[in-house]
């Protein structure tokens, strides 16, 4: 049964089982992962098959959960913690930051901290505040730590195997709206690279670049753009960092056109690096300035005004049109 | 623990109302009643019903030796900074007895996670001294394999260390290993939400880690009282594990606490807390000014504590050394010292392209890309200049 249908909840549940089962130094830890199988039930069923030992509840103490995390690294094990929410990671961000991002540098290479850090974030859910946000960009900021986000389930199943192994700490950012979204994982097949982007849709007019949750968006936009004659190359990143400006160069070279497309803020986001890597790299083949696609210079709004916030396909055929209107 | 308990039922201190900046000279001989005590001031043997101990001859000029060693060293190291070869110093004068005490109850796979003054726990490890000195110089963070000594990079932020230091002795508990790990910081500290966090996660797993706070009475030119309204050992009771304090300036106590703690931790008993009770005779740092906020009174009440002369006495009067064991150590700390001064002066800038290393373990697109580009914004310069 290697390739089977799953949610994307599914298959990270599937890829934690298969690390657990193949390497018994990995541990999962977090708030509420053990009989609950957490907030969102990602990690269900886990500690009945793996016991206490391997699938740890903690305390409720976030910088704690990284900072032991990072301790048992140091004493071999892997670690996987779970945040569970993006806007709880703070308490941690100091060990994330501080610690578990320059250790290997600070001992010249001596010490490896494979450590995994996975958090549910992104809107569009409902919630209250601090559980709808984006804080990608200031993980990938920092030198020392890969930033990471699957947008279906195979990514999510295969991003997390490759996660796992890395010798370095990876960020792991679960688009937690697309958590029941399905599709086609194969358990045997051989992943592609960790970092490299994908082109999911080909086109040849503009080149939609986005990750997680809103590469459904940026492909659905493309679908109603079709309608309209319009032929979009849909890219999704898969890696905030490195981000491979490669292949988002060479489908800009095909299409003269790039918007980017998140929820976090765009100020200071993942789309303005791209912009201007992408503008340095193809000037001459651009026929508009890039454009950003994404979330407000405010706080996430209460539920009620999330649709506003966040990018939806209206927005992002705004921007295509401008984009095409140069 | 029967300290714990007759502190416990000390009547609270009055006086609620007094500045809580002024230092309170009444408060050492209360601080006394407490500790745990095995070589006095005056450097006379006495009983601790549980914390015995019984050194050899041997030992104890072992124990002189180290104290007397690493003081030099660290003296050096101070004079090197004010000579401009090291960038910074954290100096730990007066603090000799709680290091070499605690370093040298340690097994060999026992880990320890130092903050950035443990140069006499480093120095009971086996690092090289020289080694020390690469971060206070700037041409590395940290400049030792932690994994060949079991000692850990000295942690710059406040605290941190303290749950590596947990969770690597999670780490032990579940290898089954019979190990243990000792884990330094300041009273300063006990203030971090990390300490806290610490406490609690070591308390839950029952994990095998001692913890170790020099109280050396001040946080750079805040006291104790900024810090914390209890005594720190007694913060231990709270989480469910004993703590002690202990006189910090007597290197008999530290030794036989921390040996007994990290005993206790090896079995499956769990954490403990150690307040070594000592103090900073020196700056926070080469960069700080101590006559801002505190009198040289205080400075000269401890040095009547001073935890090498103590030891010296016993040593002396007892007949356990004799002039040329003294002379050997003078000449050994002069040889120490010229080895520490000639290693730094020679310590290298690193290499630009270092920049670009060890970043990741695993390589990084864009570390890769601005390697190229600064290695070939580098070589411009030698191209032009082979061209004049
Ligand atoms: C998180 C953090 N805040 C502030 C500092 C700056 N700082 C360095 S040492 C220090 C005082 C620490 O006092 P203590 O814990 O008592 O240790 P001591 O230096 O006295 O041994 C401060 C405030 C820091 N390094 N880390």
């Amino acid at each position: 049964m290697a390739a089977e249908k799953m949610s994307l909840s599914k298959a990270i549940n599937a890829s934690l089982r298969t690390a657990l089962e193949s390497d018994p130094k990995v541990l999962i830890m977090g708030e509420d992962v053990g009989k609950l199988g957490g907030v969102f039930r990602v990690t269900d069923g886990l500690q009945k098959d793996f016991g206490e030992d391997r699938v740890i509840d903690t305390p409720l103490a976030e910088s704690g959960i990284v900072g032991t995390a990072i301790g048992l690294a140091l004493r071999g094990y892997r670690p996987v913690v779970e945040i569970q929410f993006d806007g709880f990671v703070f308490p941690a961000y100091d060990q994330i930051v501080t610690q578990l991002a320059k250790m290997h540098a600070r001992s010249l290479g001596k010490v490896k901290l494979p450590v995994v850090v996975r958090i549910p974030y992104g809107g569009g859910i409902g919630a209250v505040e601090h559980h709808s946000e984006s804080p990608e960009a200031l993980f990938a900021h920092v030198a020392g730590l890969k930033v990471i986000s699957p947008a279906n389930a195979s990514d999510a199943y295969w991003m997390l195997q490759q996660a796992i192994g890395s010798d370095d700490p990876v960020i792991y950012f679960e688009p937690k709206r697309r958590y029941h979204d399905k599709s086609e994982v194969d358990t045997a097949a051989i992943p592609g690279p960790l970092h490299a982007a994908r082109v999911v849709r080909p086109g040849a007019d503009l080149t939609l670049a986005a990750y997680g949750p809103m590469v459904k968006v940026a492909l659905d936009a493309a679908a109603a753009a079709a309608e309209e004659g319009k032929s979009i190359e849909v890219v999704d990143l898969r890696s905030m960092s490195p981000i491979d400006f490669d292949t988002i160069q060479r489908s800009v070279e095909r299409t003269g056109r790039l918007v980017v497309v998140h929820e976090a803020p765009v100020f200071l986001g993942t789309g303005s690096e791209i912009a201007a890597r992408i503008t340095e790299r193809c000037f001459y083949h651009l026929e508009a300035p890039v454009l950003r696609v994404g979330g407000f210079h405010s706080p996430y709004p209460p539920s009620r005004l999330e649709d506003e916030y966040l990018p939806g396909l209206d927005r992002v055929l705004d921007a295509v049109d401008r984009a095409l209107a140069y | 623990m029967t300290v714990e308990s007759t502190a416990a039922r000390k009547p609270r201190r009055s006086g609620a109302k007094r500045s809580t900046t002024a230092r309170d000279a009444k408060k050492q001989p209360e601080a006394q009643t407490e500790l745990v005590q095995l070589l006095t001031p005056e450097g006379e043997r006495v009983e601790h019903p549980e914390y015995a101990i019984d050194p050899t001859p041997e030992e104890l000029r072992g124990l002189y030796r180290d104290m007397v060693l690493t003081r030099r060293f660290d003296a050096e190291a101070t004079t090197l900074q004010r000579q401009g070869e090291l960038g910074l110093w954290a100096s730990l004068l007066g603090q000799e007895a709680a290091q070499i005490g605690s370093g040298r109850a340690l097994h060999d796979d026992d880990y320890v996670f130092p903050t950035y003054r443990e140069h006499g726990v480093a120095w009971c490890r086996g690092v090289d001294p020289t080694n020390l000195l690469g971060m206070f110089r700037g041409v590395n963070h940290g400049g030792w394999d932690p994994n060949s000594n079991n000692f850990h990079l000295y942690t710059i932020v406040i605290g941190s260390q303290t749950l590596h230091a947990t969770g690597y002795a999670m780490g032990i508990a579940k290898d089954g290993a019979d190990a243990a790990v000792l884990a330094y910081f300041g009273d300063g500290a006990s203030s971090q939400g990390d300490v806290a966090e610490s406490f609690t996660f070591s308390a839950v797993y029952n994990a095998p880690v001692v913890f170790f706070c020099q109280n050396n009475q001040w946080a750079i030119s805040e006291p104790t009282e900024k810090q914390t309204r209890v005594p720190l050992y007694q913060r231990a009771q709270g989480y469910g594990f004993p703590g002690v304090r202990v006189d910090g300036n007597d290197v008999l106590a530290c030794l036989a606490v921390t040996k007994a703690a990290l005993e206790r931790a090896r079995t499956g008993q769990g954490p403990m807390l150690i307040e070594a009770f000592t103090y900073r005779m020196g700056a926070h740092t080469t960069s700080d000014d101590p006559t801002r906020y505190r009198s040289p009174e205080e400075r000269e009440l401890w040095e009547t504590k001073d935890p090498i002369l103590r030891l010296r006495t016993l040593l002396t009067r007892e007949g356990l050394a004799d002039d040329a064991f003294f002379a050997e150590l003078e000449r050994e700390s002069d040889a120490l010292a010229k080895r520490v001064r000639d290693a730094v002066r020679a310590m290298p800038d690193p290499d630009d392209m270092a920049l670009f290393e060890h970043t990741y373990a695993d390589g990084h697109a864009l570390v890769d890309e601005e390697r190229a580009q600064f290695a070939e914004y580098q070589a411009s310069f030698v191209t032009a200049e082979e061209g004049i």
